[in-house]
């Protein structure tokens, strides 16, 4: 393990744990803010290249009508696979470092993002795919100006959900080799529980901040007209959450 | 018990250390899992299993209730979603460590954070199974003079079943994800084997825990996938 010593200390808690959880934040607030800083960079980083991988695989998936297999059923039997599970199969070979825990957060991510493109593309009203195709659009030109646009709003919440995700799990960072709030999170013995009460709450703050980052830049490319027709499309069978936050 | 490999010294927890056993080079070293499957490795999954068990359990019987109860009273559904959400929005490993000091390092600290970690899909996806039946279906039902009680028994429970299963599916491998952090803070499940193999840096034991917890995922998820296509046979009819 790196740097956190696995020491749980049966700690007070009490209200003061709350209070002296601002005072760490504020009072460190150089250390802390780097290691807030080292969180988004790990998460941004997971969050690029899941997105590089799974979107436009999902998208062109979508756009041909093929797939639904693995684009479905494969993206379940990697969500379904633990994040600490990921980082440990991995570890002897790469070492601890970030690369693990790069792996195991574009595992978490990448399938979200994977699922919801291709659902989104699949999706999209045959009738208006033959209308633009009527109009004498080619096949490049449906996918860009109709598909795409069409099925923004589903593409979106399937980065957003990755990313609040991606943000909550960075975390675990703390266990092999540090470089985020997991640092503070995995160390009770020096940050004692208002240490690690601070670094939480940063950590959810995060997560809220990564999921209105996504809603806001989902709103600005998505064309004026389809602003209101794009929010009442639902994701058939998945949680109808809305902070898809935490967990990890 | 474990077959006693004879030579080199033995090392406390780590049986006779001899070859792989001591190199630690070795992705895989089949010598310690047949020493330490019976100590270590069995035992570990076994709670690892309780641990999800238990948790989705109760998860499901306190989503369930709430979820009928926002069912019929609507005011109900903004409380218990906005409650649901920030649970969820906790970082668990935080919220274990803050347990500790009311329930102590027991399953109970465990318990309470894996169940609160499934409320939320499982609560969601129950309410928007109950809330996608067809008014229609309810109607022809109470046309044919079936009970509030048993039209929700008989129709909408039934027809709710694809949605409830598929968050009992995401409820379940969140949770075997989440209880083996929780190992960090309270020595079950195949958690336990994976930090104690960082811990000491021994890659066998954390890799073989970790493929242990994969496993154990992929075929719970496998396992849900069945039970769900037996419990609504009439969706593969149809397809």
């Amino acid at each position: 393990m790196a740097e956190g010593t696995r020491v749980i200390l049966a700690a007070q808690l009490n209200g003061h744990t709350f209070i002296d959880a601002f005072k760490f934040i504020w009072e460190d607030r150089s250390f802390v803010g780097q290691k807030v800083l080292e969180h988004l960079a790990l998460s941004a980083v997971s969050v690029a290249i899941a997105t590089v991988i799974a979107l436009p695989l999902g998208v062109w998936l979508g756009h041909v009508h093929r797939g639904s297999f693995i684009a479905i059923n494969g993206s379940n039997l990697l969500r379904a696979l633990p994040s600490l599970a990921v980082i440990s199969i991995f570890l002897p070979a790469l070492g601890i470092g970030h690369g693990v825990v790069v792996i195991a957060l574009v595992v978490l991510g990448a399938p979200l993002i994977l699922t919801n493109s291709y659902v989104a593309v699949d999706g999209v009203d045959p009738d208006v795919v033959e209308a633009a195709r009527g109009m004498g659009l080619t096949a490049r030109q449906i996918l860009l100006r109709v598909e795409l646009p069409l099925a923004l709003p589903l593409i979106f919440a399937g980065i957003r959900t990755a990313a609040v995700y991606v943000v909550a799990t960075a975390t675990l960072a703390g266990v092999v080799g540090g470089g985020s709030l997991g640092d503070i999170i995995f160390n009770q013995a020096t940050y004692f529980l208002s240490g690690i009460v601070g670094a939480a709450m940063l950590v959810s703050a995060l997560a809220f901040a990564a999921y209105f980052f996504f809603a806001l830049l989902e709103r600005l490319l998505t064309p004026r007209g389809l602003r209101h027709a794009g929010a009442e499309r639902g994701h058939e069978e998945e949680a109808p959450v809305v902070f898809e936050a935490a967990a990890t | 018990m474990s077959p006693v490999i004879a030579g080199g010294p033995v090392i406390p927890n780590y049986g006779k250390a001899t070859g792989c056993i001591v190199d630690n080079n070795s992705f895989f070293c089949t010598k310690w899992i047949h020493q330490h499957w019976s100590d270590t490795l069995q035992p570990a999954l076994v709670q690892h299993v309780w641990l999800t068990a238990i948790a989705v359990g109760i998860g499901f019987a306190i989503a369930f209730i709430c979820a009928l109860a926002a069912h019929r009273f609507n005011w109900l559904v903004p409380p218990i979603s906005a409650f649901t959400a920030f649970l969820y929005t906790i970082p668990s490993i935080a919220l274990f460590q803050v347990l500790v000091p009311i329930t102590g390092i027991t399953i109970t600290t465990i318990e309470i954070g894996l169940v609160g970690y499934t409320l939320l899909v499982l609560f969601g996806n129950t309410l928007a199974g109950l809330r996608s039946v067809p008014p229609d279906v309810i109607e022809a039902a109470r046309g044919m003079g079936l009970t509030r009680l048993q039209v929700l028994r008989r129709v909408e429970i039934p027809l709710a079943l694809p949605a409830i299963g598929a968050g009992v599916r995401i409820a379940v491998v969140t949770t075997i994800s989440l209880a083996t952090v929780a190992a960090y803070i309270t020595p079950y499940g195949l958690g336990k084997p994976i930090f104690d193999g960082l811990q000491i840096n021994y890659h066998t034991e954390y890799v073989v825990a970790g493929l242990l917890a994969i496993g154990l995922a992929l075929i719970a998820d496998g396992l849900l996938v069945l039970a769900q296509r037996a419990l609504t046979p009439w969706r593969r009819a149809r397809a």
